[in-house]
């Protein structure tokens, strides 16, 4: 099969001017995949599942990840010289930016006519907060149906273009996106005799005020 | 919670057997009462997970349920004593099992089987699951083990039907059905935007005090 | 097409049962089948339109197993990870936790020595079996048959967990994988207990199928019912034995070839029409299949270590990396996504479930079917619900 890059260099001499790059993988597995940009996620798909050669009619695994924001701390060497005529004075002038996160889907593609595979993309939302629109690739695998509905649920990317996109795994009316890095739990079980850890964190975080003192019972109604 | 100890019977159980040997059966209405109900006690067809699988196990022919009165598994509540609350009851399903548990007539039992029934088991930190059913509904018997080996599920069934037979027509160790100012429905949690609410109900359980030290 | 008007019929169950007026048809009834219901899949839930008893429209509901077995992934160890894996489709605990430990290998890079290698297929091979078994008794229990195969199921299976529960402690949740190996090897009179078994089992399935297979009230039920495209299997998805009971040659252990499958020589039984009696056949064949891998393993194991000497398990950090790794579970291709960030917890745990990729066509193979075939051809599909809901 074909390497990430020669796919690549094929998308892009059919349509020209979509955005697809190559996102290596560290490691030993060696999976490289394929960035894709929203606006011509949808064509490529179809190209792949439609090209003779590669014929990835089966997508087999959509996955959502969350990269949250991350905080970027710069450093620049400024140096000064010395009006004195001595060796330049160097500061150092830390900046921190917030780079912004953003929410994942990745596509497994595999071949059932040509048994080959995988060509893994990638979709990437512009931010968390309310930018988080990404197009469906149901149209193109049908597949994906169910999956981006989870994706939607615990992660809260919206597909445009999904036929029937709601909560799947969650009821209806529940407001959060728990796969998140940053969904709290509600605080139903914190009742152990001697909370430590992560239990003792969870409940000091939930606990609205403090009760009295040592020795005080907290009877929760 | 003392009790003045029942009287001694005017017939030993001796005598009794003696008689039966002649072809009389002495007995009384409330042991007539628990036989009946301990020897025939129907569980309800309501599993929700792994160990569902083993509660079936316990029906099928190496371990055989049926031995013990448990003959059929009922599908409708209606018809069914005993709710065997198998596997992890996630908050989406939590309120269909307290319906299913108003729907059933009394005599009714609950068996918690598995660590996930008990208290949340090994998906405790959950978003989605109920930290046990005892927040709902009340438990007769809890079967630790994930899953409990059938003969576990056996065991529980012998305990429950030790505890029936233990139960007296009137006073503190009268069935619940029996106690008039014992609740009859139990609320059903409604779904709300982060957990159920109610998240527990507080006549059937209540949380363990804890001392929580300042700053701890 | 239609558009649900009326109130929900009052009733102290709560909004079960609509009525739904349709141009067409008139009133149509909306019925929830499930989250507790006789067929003995678990917790699922089909929200069913019917014209008579004729469905018009059906929506799967699912998620009342969901116990976020994925966010725990996260804030667990890798190896501690694998006992919840046995959760996941807990019928078949072995393949989960092979396709995991196959998983974090690709992902670290580690090797397996050859006799963990034939005892993972070994016991793959066993799991099939007991999965296959009781996929049949439960789809005969399901179409009215009570109890009587699902006893005869279970006999089986039990034999069959007797000798999971002597190699690895448990029935159900073995907990027997680990990176680089096995966690056990074999205690004495195990393979012997295996073999016995192995060979025994082709004269129980022959008992089964005399009873089921040609019988006419099995045939009836099931045949061209919930027809499934070959088209529509690959686009959706399908894996397992519901693919390859539509027609398409797809089997993972011939496709990807991992762990030493290479190695036998089995043949991949395929449909014809793709209804649920071709999913019950294949999944019959492939059972005659299994046993064939199962003794000739048997007899190739050879001695050795079941854990590789240099495979760590405290402090076991892979190198940052994402991978996506298979295998051909029982009821499909069960995969792990996972991605490492160089940290003793993996940065994100996803599971690729068979059975709910797919429940995708469950729709397409019950529209027009009655209410009694909707739930042969559920049971056909072979879910189970821990893993559709992780």
């Amino acid at each position: 099969m074909e390497t990430p890059e020669e796919i690549r260099d094929r998308v892009l001499a059919r349509l020209p001017g979509a955005a697809v790059a190559v996102v290596a993988n560290p490691g030993p597995a060696a999976q490289h995949s394929l960035l894709l940009g929203p606006a011509d996620a949808r064509a490529v798909a179809a190209f792949l599942r439609d090209d003779p050669s590669l014929r990835l009619d089966y997508c087999s695994n959509v996955t959502g990840v969350d990269w949250p924001d991350k905080e970027v701390v710069e450093t620049t060497k400024v140096s000064t010289p010395d009006p004195a005529g001595g060796p330049p004075r160097v500061t150092e002038a830390k900046t921190r930016r917030i780079q912004p996160g953003c929410l994942e889907v990745v596509y497994h593609l595999y071949s059932m006519a040509l048994k080959h595979g995988p060509v893994v993309l990638r979709l990437r939302t512009a931010n968390r907060s309310d930018q988080v629109e990404l197009p469906s690739l149901t149209p193109v695998w049908r597949s994906c149906e169910f999956q981006e509905r989870e994706v939607f649920d615990l992660f809260g990317v919206v597909f445009s273009g999904h036929p029937d996109l709601r909560r799947i795994l969650m009821w209806d009316g529940f407001a959060d996106h728990p796969m998140r890095r940053d969904y709290v739990e509600p605080d139903d079980y914190e009742w152990e005799p001697t909370p430590h850890g992560d239990v003792l964190a969870k409940a000091t975080r939930h606990r609205a005020a403090a009760p009295a003192g040592p020795g005080a019972t907290e009877a929760r109604p | 919670m003392t009790e003045p100890a029942p009287p001694s019977p005017p017939v030993t159980d001796d005598e009794r057997a003696e008689l039966r040997r002649h072809g009389i059966l002495l007995t009384s209405i409330e042991e007539l009462y628990n036989w009946g109900r301990s020897n025939s006690v129907w569980p309800l067809q309501f599993g929700l997970a792994c160990c569902a699988i083993e509660m079936i196990a316990a029906s099928m022919a190496r371990f055989d349920i049926a031995r013990f009165g448990s003959e059929v598994f009922r599908p409708s509540p209606r018809q069914a004593d005993l709710l065997i609350v198998s596997g992890t009851v996630t908050k989406k399903m939590a309120p269909q099992v307290v319906r299913l548990w108003n729907q059933m007539p009394e005599p009714k039992y609950c068996f918690a089987m598995g660590a996930c029934a008990i208290s949340g088991g090994p998906f405790k930190q959950g978003y989605n699951v109920l930290k046990g059913i005892d927040r709902y509904i009340p438990v007769d018997i809890y079967i630790p083990g994930c899953p409990p080996r059938p003969e576990a599920l056996l065991h529980a069934l012998i305990t429950l039907q030790e505890k029936i037979r233990g139960q007296s027509l009137s006073g503190r160790a009268a069935p619940r059905f029996l106690q008039p100012d014992a609740a009859c429905a139990y609320p059903v949690p409604e779904f709300g935007a982060h957990d159920l609410e109610p998240p527990r109900n507080p006549e059937v359980w209540q949380p363990p005090a804890t001392a929580r030290k300042e700053g701890a | 097409m239609s558009a649900p008007d009326a109130a929900p019929l009052a009733s102290p169950a709560g909004p079960v049962v609509r009525s739904v007026h349709d141009e067409f048809h008139g009133d149509l009834l909306e019925v929830s089948m499930g989250p507790h219901h006789p067929s003995t899949h678990g917790v699922f839930r089909m929200v069913v339109t019917l014209d008579g008893e004729t469905i018009t429209k059906l929506k799967p509901v699912f998620g009342y197993l969901h116990r976020n077995h994925e966010k725990i992934g996260e804030n667990t160890s890798y190896l501690g990870s694998m006992p919840y894996t046995d959760r996941l489709d807990y019928l078949c605990s072995m393949t989960n936790n092979w396709a995991y430990a196959l998983a974090v290998e690709r992902l670290s890079g580690q090797a397996v020595p050859e006799r963990a290698e034939y005892l993972r297929i070994i016991l793959a091979e066993l799991t099939r079996l007991l999965n296959h078994t009781c996929l049949a008794g439960f789809l005969l229990q399901d179409s009215g048959a009570s109890g009587t195969p699902l006893m005869y199921a279970f006999r089986e299976r039990e034999r069959i967990l007797d000798l999971f529960e002597a190699l690895s402690g448990s029935r159900m949740m073995c907990n027997y994988q680990r990176f680089g190996g096995c966690r056990a090897d074999a205690p004495p009179g195990w393979l012997a207990a295996a073999g016995a078994l192995a060979d025994g089992y082709g004269a129980f399935l022959d008992e089964f199928e005399e009873l089921l297979t040609g019988n006419e009230i099995v045939m009836a039920r099931t045949q061209g019912v919930g027809r499934l495209p070959a088209a529509l299997a690959v686009d959706a998805g399908i894996t397992g034995p519901m693919l390859r009971a539509a027609g398409v040659d797809y089997d993972l252990r011939k496709v990807d070839g991992y762990g030493l499958y290479p190695r036998f020589a089995f043949r991949v039984p395929l449909g014809a029409h793709g209804d649920t009696y071709d999913r019950y056949m294949v999944r019959v064949l492939e059972m005659r299949e299994s046993i064939k891998i199962l003794q000739e393993a048997l007899r190739q194991i050879p001695a050795g270590p079941v854990m590789d000497p240099r495979a760590r398990l405290r402090g076991f950090r892979p190198k940052p990396g994402e991978v996506y790794s298979r295998i051909e579970g029982p009821k499909g291709e069960i995969g792990f996504f996972l991605i490492s960030d160089g940290g003793p917890n993996p940065y994100r745990y996803r599971v690729r479930p068979p059975s709910f990729v797919n429940l995708t066509i469950l729709e397409d193979l019950c529209l027009g079917h009655t209410v009694a075939d909707a739930v042969v051809i559920l049971g056909s599909v072979d879910i189970v619900l821990g893993e559709v809901d992780r």
